[in-house]
């Protein structure tokens, strides 16, 4: 099944644009950052594909120089029940990622989340706004410099 | 009650404010605070087995209007904090805290940014209770210590002049105890 999904993945969008990783059966597909949602949406709606669920949505700072920020999205079909995975990264400065929630509209939360505790910017999202911490705090928790115990004063208690 | 047949025509005396106390803490009405996993144990504590209703404590109140002890069983986080201010500001004096478990105590296992490191940095807190989660004979054990508390007369969270006791040595007017 792997091999089949790189083979129509590969002729639909050519030879060298993916980079595929295959560890214990489990299929990882890097792609290029302008081609996500078009590979999302080709990966959905095929017929023959099918991955209609979007099992997960992360981030991840790999914190290095160059592409530091990805986001990473588990797809899942249920006709045959199998799993991909698809990575994408975006740079410190800046980071934008096109939004995947006009394919999987269960995308919205996910990636508020990810934009709540990575900073990652979803190009197009419909409410992009922060899921678990406070709307006014300024910080992204899960970035890699960001203290264990965080940032001093940056969350206010009530007055004793 | 019986004590006519042991007293027969006499009387006792005591105090106003240990009167008013000895009622107070045979009937504390607590606020379910049960943020997390601890609220399980709290149930327990509330429920037929280990059956708080010996120490006059089974009637939970949903309203912070009509409780008198805030007990707060879970891992607060500072989102929470202003919520878990906002419901002590909201119980009339003179009102308790029992701070249940590790987490609420000192934020336990989640030394993290996003959990407050203690309760007591916003509230008053009368009795911690260890444990993650405690028995319910552990919360059992913190509302009689709770109750020797308020037989003395003693809450971190209320005035002295509100609850009286032994502590003021200033006098206090008698509307102010009995409110």
């Amino acid at each position: 099944m792997n091999d089949h999904v790189v083979q129509k993945l590969k002729s639909r969008f050519g030879e060298g644009t993916f980079e595929f990783h295959e560890f214990r059966g489990e299929l990882t597909a890097v792609v290029p950052l302008d081609q996500i949602v078009e590979v999302c949406r080709f990966l959905k709606e095929d017929p023959d594909l099918h991955f209609d669920l979007l099992a997960d949505l992360c981030g991840i700072d790999m914190y290095t120089p160059v592409k530091r920020f990805g986001v990473i999205y588990n797809l899942y079909s249920l006709k045959s029940k199998h799993r991909i995975r698809l990575k994408t990264f975006t740079e410190e400065e800046d980071p934008k990622v096109p939004t995947v929630s006009t394919v999987w509209s269960t995308a919205n939360w996910h990636e508020r989340e990810t934009f709540d505790m990575f900073g990652i910017v979803f190009v197009g999202h419909p409410d992009l706004r922060r899921m678990y911490m406070p709307e006014d705090f300024e910080h992204y928790p899960l970035r890699k410099d960001f203290p264990l115990m965080g940032i001093p004063g940056s969350l206010p208690l009530p007055k004793k | 009650m019986g004590l006519e047949s042991a007293l027969g025509d006499s009387f006792l005396t005591t105090k106003l404010e240990d009167a008013i106390n000895w009622c107070r803490k045979n009937s504390l009405f607590p606020m379910p605070m049960g943020i997390s996993c601890c609220a399980i144990e709290m149930m327990a504590f509330a429920g037929p087995k280990f059956d708080v209703s010996r120490f006059g404590s089974e009637v939970f109140r949903f309203s912070p209007r009509q409780s008198d002890v805030m007990i707060v069983a879970g891992t607060t986080t500072y989102k929470m904090a202003h919520v878990v201010r906002k419901i002590y500001d909201q119980m009339p004096d003179p009102k308790w805290v029992i701070a249940m478990g590790a987490c609420t105590s000192s934020g336990g296992m989640y030394r993290t940014y996003s959990v407050v490191q203690g309760i007591d940095q916003f509230i008053p807190v009368d009795v911690y209770v260890a444990g993650c989660p405690p028995r319910p004979d552990n919360l059992i054990n913190a509302l009689m210590t709770l109750q020797q508390k308020v037989q003395r007369g003693e809450s971190r969270g209320s005035s002295t002049a509100i609850i009286g006791g032994h502590q003021s040595n200033e006098p206090h007017p008698l509307p102010v105890i009995a409110g």
